[in-house]
């Protein structure tokens, strides 16, 4: 058989491609489909103070990653402040310092912090410290008699810690808590004083500050928990909830008995403001830790082992050979004739950033310039590697004057203009004038249209985020678009155009 | 759709994807390409082999040589100046007399030596190339027109096109400039394209942009059974040409010359497929009959016979 050598490779790559893929849709149970659902925060702290005019040092804690949790993406806005930062009991702490500071000061530290939802939770890090008591005179006593109380109806650990927290809270009538807590009324204090009763108990405990992930709030509150160490584990303890579970959206900050703004040096009036908002940042470390693909530590050679930034790109790369698929199809099978192999990809490529009704708009303007400029370039009968530099001169000119002009305009959407491939234009624009010379403008006319035509719906496919989640999820597709593109590669039947082309061919022989 | 692609395929129409992928992929090696793109190599080569081409007079590969081009056009009245790699008849100049220092062109106009030298510099820096690649000029032989298809011709020159599959000629058109065309011998352009029977060499209907006419559009004169004159030693050179390049399926450009007859202008690795139209029968047959027959046809005289016997027309009714 013609071609059996071609089939047999394409044969083997597709079932390897879509054997591994049923096995990690089914079997594993990776998500087909993307994560619709927001599970993004945008956090961000603004703390300012009073400099007193020499230096100042301001040290605060700032989370990492956690159980769920994922730090997507973090910044600091600090003028003229250096940054270091380090870890403290347990904490990431980042220090601003600046050599000489007078009057307000104003520091923003924002974050993206990303939940799985489905996911196992890790264990909360951490080694336990059996905790000396510190207790002494009537509140020693108090708390002695509290723990006795309890001692009667606490069966474990668990239930000790829930009856102490029933027993602290306000609503309380026992006299004993009334002691320990005196003027206490906050949360955090009424949870200071329950470490102080469990160290007695020789329950290691610390206080846990956090911040609970709501819809969006304006001047958020911190919440504060509990943890303690019981059965080889922190299990979490939260004093305003009825059943002192902790829910799902306390999002952990910093451990400790310490205040979040750890300390300042050189400065007065310090205070400070956090604003939380639920944001639809790419969610890409989806349902992964659900599945026991981590188990099988195949994880650690996926795409997911990579720092997020560069998954996000390849998001982008990976949904590349689908565009040129259809690319492919829209050559060898229905006729269409763009300009160059690549170059309607890489016109949606820039479609993705710029917004396609903008990209179309920004890419007409700069084609149509470069092209009256190349017609007169031919009237000087340039060589051709100087006739293209010119043209790249020329489309890096326009782009950076759309640009200026958008500026002027406050059009953002024009700034966007720098992400189209200006070579790939240049060359464009070169086989546009080609063409044009040789078949007509009526020809150049419609390689045009084919060419966005096909940009346009390389697009649609590309920027979908099913396709962007499949592509991520699994990559061992492109196998199977591998071997789809071989088998194209001997295709030899007609392309739909070609059927219009012979038509006068379509008739019987005598 | 699909029954108009059955009918297609029934009949043997020969499509770019197939060509590509089962002829031109399988049977021209890439190496041997440039002696086809090259008309200055096909040339020389050609030469060696016997094979009647239009004198070459001389050449311009590099810039420094072009002030010196008129050592070349001084000892001919008559020449013609192409580009080694051009298409499309584009940057061709036919030069027919000299008044004093102006060359007289086919055109009726003149052109004085400073821009003869101008159109020499644009050859050589790639303006007719097909990517654009810098370029050689060639200064050849003038041909002088059999006036076989004068009555057909609107302008422009009529060339003979030939496909030859594994040395043997398979199919066989004639392309008549038109007004629409403007002179130029492309059938895409607006020429008219003629079929020629391979046993007779007599000119059948002719196809203008997807219609069957039987007479010229500009001249009214009719098309149909021209007979080319010499056609069994065109089909003779026809037949040598693949050994020549070393190319199996390829498309030969000739041209018809009064006085020294038949003349090849260029071979060509990736025909057109147009040829089909004009002779309104694809090719698949023709080139399955080959393929299945050539380890019998040893010598070219072998390969005509094997064409003149088999390749009888049988045109494809509207």
């Amino acid at each position: 058989m013609k071609n059996l050598h071609l089939y047999i490779l394409a044969a083997v790559l597709l079932i390897l491609s879509v054997s591994f893929f049923l096995y990690k849709a089914f079997i594993l149970g990776l998500p087909l489909r993307p994560n619709e659902s927001v599970e993004n925060w945008e956090i961000q702290a603004k703390i300012t103070f009073e400099a007193k005019g020499g230096p100042a040092k301001l040290s605060v804690f700032t989370p990492t990653n956690e159980g769920p949790f994922t730090i997507i993406d973090q910044s600091f806005a600090s003028e003229g402040y250096g940054l270091t930062t380090g870890t403290r009991e347990g904490n990431r702490i980042s220090v601003f310092s600046t050599p000489k500071a007078a009057g307000e000061q104003t520091i923003y530290y924002r974050f993206i912090v990303h939940r799985e939802r489905t996911a196992v939770h890790g264990d909360a890090p951490g080694e336990p410290v059996i905790p000396i008591p510190d207790l002494a005179g009537a509140e020693l006593t108090a708390a002695r008699g509290l723990l006795k109380t309890i001692h009667h109806e606490a069966a474990d650990d668990d239930t000790l810690v829930r009856l102490l927290l029933k027993r602290l809270a306000p609503v309380s009538q026992d006299a004993n808590a009334h002691v320990l807590l005196g003027n206490f009324s906050t949360t955090r204090e009424r949870l200071l004083v329950a470490r102080r009763v469990l160290a007695l108990a020789e329950i290691p405990s610390r206080l846990v500050t956090g911040i609970q992930l709501v819809k969006a709030q304006r001047n958020a509150r911190l919440s504060h928990w509990l943890e303690i160490y019981s059965q080889d584990k922190w299990r979490a303890f939260a004093p305003q909830t009825a059943t002192n579970d902790v829910p799902a959206n306390f999002f952990p900050w910093w451990r400790g008995d310490k205040k979040g703004i750890v300390s300042l040096r050189g400065g007065t009036h310090v205070g400070r403001s956090l604003s939380i908002a639920a944001t639809s940042a790419p969610a890409l470390r989806t349902t992964l830790h659900a599945s026991n693909w981590e188990e099988l530590g195949l994880i650690k050679f996926s795409l997911f082992a990579l720092p997020v930034d560069t998954q996000q790109i390849y998001k982008i790369i990976l949904t590349v050979p689908f565009g040129v698929f259809f690319l492919t199809i829209m050559r060898n099978v229905i006729g269409l004739r763009t300009f160059g192999t690549f170059m309607p990809v890489l016109i949606a490529i820039a479609f993705r950033e710029t917004q396609l009704v903008w990209g179309l708009f920004l890419l007409s303007v700069v084609i149509a310039i470069t092209l009256l400029t190349r017609v007169y370039l031919g009237t000087l009968r340039l060589l051709v590697v100087p006739r293209l530099s010119s043209l790249l001169i020329i489309v890096i000119l326009t782009m950076a004057g759309v640009s200026v002009l958008s500026n002027q305009l406050g059009l953002e959407r024009g700034l966007s203009v720098t992400l189209f491939p200006m070579v790939i234009l240049t060359m464009t624009v070169e086989r546009m004038s080609i063409v044009w010379d040789e078949r007509g403008p009526g020809e150049m006319l419609r390689r045009s249209f084919d060419s966005i035509l096909v940009a346009i719906v390389a697009y649609f496919i590309m920027a979908s985020s099913y396709v962007g989640h499949i592509v991520i999820v699994y990559p061992e597709l492109l196998f199977a678009l591998l071997a789809c593109n071989l088998l194209i590669g001997r295709y030899s039947g007609f392309r739909l155009l070609d059927l219009v082309r012979f038509r006068v061919l379509a008739g019987s022989s005598a | 759709m699909f029954g108009r692609a059955y009918r297609l395929w029934q009949n043997g129409v020969v499509n770019l994807n197939k060509r590509n992928a089962d002829f031109i992929l399988p049977y021209n090696e890439r190496r041997y390409y440039p002696l086809a793109d090259d008309k200055l190599l096909g040339k020389e080569l050609a030469q060696k082999a016997g094979i009647n081409v239009p004198t070459l007079y001389g050449k311009v590969e590099y810039p420094h040589e072009i002030k010196n081009y008129r050592d070349i056009t001084d000892k001919h009245s008559e020449f013609v100046v192409k580009p080694a790699h051009g298409s499309g008849g584009d940057g061709i100049l036919v030069v027919v007399g000299k008044a004093g220092d102006y060359f007289c062109l086919a055109d009726g106009s003149a052109l004085d030596p400073r821009d003869m030298a101008l159109h020499f510099n644009n050859i050589l820096a790639g303006a007719f190339s097909l990517a654009g690649q810098p370029d050689k000029a060639i200064v050849e032989y003038c041909v002088d027109f059999d006036p076989i298809f004068e009555k057909v011709t609107y302008k422009g020159v009529a060339d003979i096109r030939i496909i030859v599959f594994l040395g043997v000629p398979v199919m066989a058109m004639v392309r008549l400039p038109t007004r629409m065309s403007r002179g130029k011998a492309n059938l895409h352009q607006g020429a008219l394209g003629a079929g020629i029977a391979i046993p007779s060499g007599r000119t059948l209907m002719a196809v203008w942009r997807n219609l069957v006419v039987e007479q010229h559009p500009d001249t009214q004169n009719a098309v149909m059974d021209i007979e080319v004159p010499d056609w069994g030693g065109l089909l003779e050179m026809a037949a040598q040409s693949c050994d020549l390049t070393r190319l199996n399926y390829i498309g030969l450009d000739i041209a018809l010359d009064r006085t020294k007859g038949p003349l090849v202008l260029e071979f060509n690795a990736r025909p057109g497929l147009n040829i089909q139209i004009a002779n309104r029968e694809g090719l698949r047959h023709r080139l399955e009959l080959v393929e299945a027959n050539i380890k019998h046809l040893k010598t070219a005289a072998d390969r005509v016979l094997f064409a003149t016997e088999n390749f009888v027309p049988n045109p494809i009714q509207a």
